[in-house]
């Protein structure tokens, strides 16, 4: 599995750490109620298709990254910056 | 106070030689890195050319003018070799980071065959050229990896990993030899 860092370019999936559901960058507010926090720890789709998670490029740039794949056909579609995504400098 | 003698993480284990490559230590009078504040980059690109002729490196590059050497260091960071002039912390935070460093060249006929066994990048001439410098795993450090020429790296691993290293380069190169005599 090679993942397409837009940093460094097509790595090997040895130098990423996986970190979870991409939802985690949709914190929601802190007076969004019990629903919404529950909802952002504990609860995550399953999907059999396409999937955004977050990795973190540990053995190369350092850059936290938004990866989209299909978890059925185990294509890797793209990865984006996590900052950019963010709006954040740096 | 005595003059206290510098050691390097290294010493003891190199030089070591083979089969077709060779590994030496390099000790290197300053590693300063160099993290650019927010949309200091080309700033700090001017500043460098301006005191020490050269500019900064993009991603997954090196860029050197004489002793000076700066090597592209991951997201926002350089590493620069050579004693850094004091203008450039106008547009970056400086960090001496001499001593956190162990630092390796590789050499020979058989180097990229011994990498190959330890990074999982492409270090063929035709996709590594000199003056590229990535950040990568070599077997389960993180390291920054430069080709200086053609059959040469210089290999960067943090100064407690040292004795890792020299291990982990030293099991491809034996069992690269062990293959080639069969």
């Amino acid at each position: 599995m090679r993942i397409p860092c837009p940093v460094c370019g097509d790595r090997d999936h040895r130098e990423f750490y996986y970190v979870g559901d991409a939802v985690a960058l949709d914190r929601p507010d802190p007076e969004a109620g019990i629903d919404a926090w529950d909802s952002y720890v504990h609860l995550r789709d399953n999907p059999a298709g396409v999937t955004r998670d977050l990795w973190y490029h540990d053995g190369g740039c350092g850059s936290w990254l938004v990866v989209t794949r299909n978890t059925v056909t185990h294509d890797v579609l793209g990865a984006e910056l996590a900052r950019k995504l963010k709006g954040a400098s740096a | 106070m005595d003059k206290l003698v510098a050691k390097s993480a290294c010493a003891g284990l190199l030089p070591l030689t083979i089969g077709g490559a060779q590994v030496t230590d390099i000790t290197p009078s300053h590693i300063t890195s160099l993290a650019p504040y927010n949309g200091q980059e080309a700033a700090l690109s001017q500043a460098l050319k301006k005191a020490h002729g050269l500019t900064l490196p993009s991603a997954n590059e090196a860029t050197e003018n004489g002793a000076m050497r700066a090597v592209w260091g991951g997201s926002h960071v350089y590493l620069v070799g050579g004693a850094p002039d004091a203008a450039l912390a106008t547009h970056a935070a400086l960090t001496d980071q001499t001593d956190a460093w162990s630092m390796v060249k590789l050499q020979g006929q058989m180097v990229q065959s011994v990498l190959a066994r330890l990074v999982p990048v492409d270090v063929r001439l035709a996709h590594f050229p000199v003056g590229r410098a990535v950040r990568t795993k070599l077997a389960h450090l993180s390291v920054s990896l430069v080709r200086v020429s053609d059959d040469a790296f210089v290999i960067m691993a943090f100064r407690s990993m040292a004795k890792t290293l020299v291990h982990d380069l030293k099991e491809a190169m034996t069992s690269l030899q062990g293959r080639g005599s069969l």
